[in-house]
């Protein structure tokens, strides 16, 4: 079928949102463990490079996932291709 | 199906399974109640493992099905967070359950690429897969690679890799299924294999995907109970916080680095005596390595002559009057522990080399990143760091056995919710582990070191006595007290042992088999199944017999689960080896194989059939020819790549993928419209024309296309 430029909107921005989760996913994941001693000079719970690592990178990861179903739900019913409602 | 039924069967199963952990909370106190009444602990351990098993294989009988939508995708009718608990379970593997906390034991930090890599891939099914592969809502991972590409080669390809990454896995999973019912029953290892090996076909025999599903749920809940329940009570014990991910970093975490700057300090008196053993095994090193040295001079001239020098010992001790029996005795041990030839010579040296070497060093920071000597090593430990949890994400966006998981959501929406469900899940364990790590290192640390030799506890002697590689002391400076250069505790004893460590009732350690148990074959189940329906589905039905009756399919793919999962048992009753080294094949096999060609296929209009093919076959032979040339098993030996460990091959597999996709697509025409017109279709939950066609299809098309 014909794409609307309102699907093309969609795709471009449902893109444009995973290309930023992916930044942030790896911000706290490479870069955080390419810095993870200097990191480590710093104590808040524990030194931040080890927790990072152990458990702060794990908290981000969660909310990228949460985030992203969020945002794309009301995109698609923003744009009109959400599926129907049968539950 | 009707809005009602759905709500119904979703308070169902909210009930059964509330019902389902109440009960099992309450056999878990009834089994209490027996230790206390005096029940011996070996009957503990069985009434455990035979009376969850039981319970898988009811769930299993329950969720029988003679339906095809059923048995390969549950009826797409999994809510987002009962299918996220099944993935879980599906996810946390024996090797993790058993084995995470003590690699972080072992490592320190660098143990956490693990961590990171088995929960941030999630972040790539999230992103890049899951909502995609719910749209298109076919039965398996190659179907999508077949639908996409075109032609029966893709989907060939694809179900040839699917079974190899999943074989590999699987064979390190009924491993750990032998290894817990041998270690808590006392059955042999080989039978506890088939033993186990029955545990995991009652739950998909009879039910495929959607009793897999439901018993996966079951054993979710099993495995992370019987993980917390001790991290909690050690939490308490040592820290008198409860929320143990939080006291190990902010109490355990630096009384643990104080300790290890004391042993390390040659000052201190403890740090002094740490500073006696490793004299001591500085020079059994030195001496291991004079006798190698000699052996290579020597040969077996050497050896008669070293072997001639005993007997001549012998003769001398045996002369003298009174005869000391120990000595005689020991000296009789000698010559019939030496090697009868050089290279059983040579193999026992260096490996009395290595183990004392490894004892020579100073005790590792736990908290400290890529620890070494100099800057060069160093950076060789980040670059190897950084690789192995690239290969380890991109692996778990690519495992056909997690993939096929969100085909069985109600919707793409709940396909994105159930990925945050999953992930949930799987973070509550994967936080866990390294607290667990850190509250044990305490333990030992502070309890255990110290202590004198005449009053160890229980648990060091029970455990020696089942595996002197696994649990180890010995007076080596015979001062009487113990120093942690003195204690050998193998990585996959920590969780295990930890309920004894603790100070637990045997209660607790039956459970914790139990949990392992439950990790292993919940994973086992999803590979088996992913293995069986690449082979029935996609070679079977969609190549050689495509008018088979759905009948036929049934039988057809359950006769196929059931000789995989002979031959699977039998491939891990040979013991192949090093369980580490299969799964890091198995995630870097994925992620060469499979993630380019599905990725680009659903962001890369452009790309077509044969880029697919190319791909494909280029980041699978890319990382296999790695892993031949550069694990020392094979003996091939070949010079490392930029210094790359060969269990993250896949970081060279993934970028010939990609530019195989790339380079094939260009250099053929652009796929027909039909194909871009699929793609367009994947990209949107609903496309407005699908409204009438499409839609009302999905549900009532139990027999695919």
């Amino acid at each position: 079928m014909q794409l609307s430029d309102g699907h093309r909107d969609y795709w471009r921005r449902n893109r444009r949102l995973t290309l930023a989760l992916l930044l942030v996913w790896f911000i706290v994941t490479f870069v955080a463990s390419w810095f993870a001693r200097e990191l480590n000079e710093l104590t808040i719970i524990g030194p931040m490079g080890f927790y990072m690592g152990a458990q702060g990178a794990l908290i981000v990861y969660v909310l990228i996932v949460w985030y992203y179903a969020r945002r794309m739900d009301k995109l698609d019913r923003e744009f009109g291709v959400a599926e129907p409602e049968d539950d | 199906m009707p809005d009602r039924g759905r709500k119904f069967f979703r308070s169902q199963l909210k009930r059964y399974y509330i019902l389902y952990t109440g009960g099992f909370l309450s056999f878990v106190a009834f089994a209490g109640v027996l230790e206390i009444v005096g029940v011996p602990n070996r009957m503990l351990g069985y009434l455990f493992l035979f009376s969850t098993l039981l319970l898988y294989a009811s769930i299993g009988f329950m969720s029988k099905t003679a339906e095809v939508s059923e048995y390969y995708v549950a009826g797409r009718r999994v809510p987002a967070f009962f299918n996220g608990m099944a993935t879980g379970g599906d996810w946390l593997s024996a090797a993790s359950f058993i084995g995470m906390a003590g690699t972080l034991y072992a490592n320190g930090y660098d143990g956490l690429a693990f961590i990171l890599g088995w929960t941030g891939g999630f972040c790539l099914v999230a992103l890049l897969l899951a909502p995609y592969l719910r749209k298109f809502g076919q039965f398996t991972i190659p179907d999508f690679l077949g639908a996409r590409y075109g032609g029966n080669l893709p989907r060939l390809i694809g179900a040839g890799a699917a079974i190899i990454c999943s074989f590999t896995y699987v064979v390190a999973q009924i491993y750990g299924v032998g290894l817990i019912t041998s270690r808590f029953t006392g059955l042999e290892f080989g039978i506890g294999v088939f033993v186990g090996l029955a545990g995991i076909l009652v739950c998909s025999f009879l039910g495929g995907m959607k009793a897999v599903t439901w018993t996966q749920v079951a054993q979710y809940i099993v495995l992370i109970v019987a993980y917390m329940i001790p991290v909690v009570w050690l939490s308490v014990k040592d820290t008198g916080n409860p929320v143990a991910q939080i006291a190990a970093y902010t109490s355990a975490l630096p009384k643990v680095t104080e300790l290890e700057k004391e042993f390390n300090d040659k000052t201190t008196p403890r740090g002094a005596a740490e500073e006696s053993v490793r004299a001591i095994f500085r020079e059994r090193e030195a001496a291991a390595e004079a006798r190698l040295a000699a052996l290579d001079r020597g040969g077996n001239t050497y050896l008669l002559a070293e072997r001639k020098k005993l007997a001549d010992r012998l003769a001398h001790l045996k002369q003298v009057s009174p005869p000391d029996a120990k000595a005689v005795y020991a000296a009789e041990r000698a010559i019939r522990d030496f090697p009868k030839d050089e290279a059983r010579a040579r193999e026992l040296w260096q490996h009395d080399r290595t183990t004392a070497s490894a004892k020579t060093v100073p005790v590792l920071a736990h908290a400290e990143p890529f620890s070494a000597s100099d800057d060069l090593e160093r950076g060789r430990k980040k670059k190897n760091f950084l690789a192995l949890v690239f290969c380890l994400m991109v692996g778990t966006a690519a495992l056909p056995h997690i993939l096929m998981r969100y085909y069985t959501t109600p919707s793409v929406r709940e396909a994105r919710a159930s990925v945050f469900w999953s992930l949930l899940f799987i973070f509550l364990f994967y936080c866990t582990a390294p607290a667990l790590g850190i509250l044990v290192k305490y333990e030992v640390y502070n309890s255990l070191v110290g202590s004198s030799f005449s009053q160890l506890p229980a648990w060091v002697s029970n455990w020696a006595a089942v595996d002197k590689t696994l649990m180890a002391i010995t007076d080596v400076n015979r001062d009487g007290i113990v120093q942690l250069a003195e204690i050998t505790i193998g990585s996959d004893l920590i969780v295990l042992a930890t309920p004894e460590i603790a100070g637990m009732p045997y209660v607790i350690s039956g459970l914790v088999a139990a949990g392992g148990l439950a990790a292993a074959l919940s994973t086992a189940d999803g590979l088996l199944l992913t293995i069986a329906n690449a082979l029935s589905h996609d070679v079977y039905y969609k190549m050689i017999d495509p008018n088979a009756p759905s009948s036929r399919r049934l039988v057809v793919s359950k006769a196929v689960l059931l000789v995989v999962a002979l031959v699977a048992a039998y491939a891990t009753s040979l013991k192949p080896g090093d369980i580490l080294i299969l799964v890091g094949a198995a995630f870097s096999l994925a992620a060469s194989g499979l993630f380019p060609a599905l990725v680009l296929g659903v962001f890369w209009q452009r790309a077509n059939k044969l880029g697919a093919i190319i791909g494909m076959l280029s980041g699978l032979a890319v990382c296999i020819y790695y892993m031949w040339a550069t694990y020392p098993l094979f003996g091939v030996n070949a010079p490392l790549w930029f210094d790359i460990q060969p269990i993250s091959a896949g970081v060279f597999g993934v970028p010939a993928g990609i530019v195989g996709v790339i380079v094939g697509s260009l250099l053929s025409a652009p796929p027909p419209v039909e194909v871009q017109e699929f793609v367009e279709s994947v990209r949107y939950p609903r496309l407005s024309a699908e409204v009438a066609a499409d839609v009302p299809k999905r549900d009532s098309r139990p027999l695919g296309l």
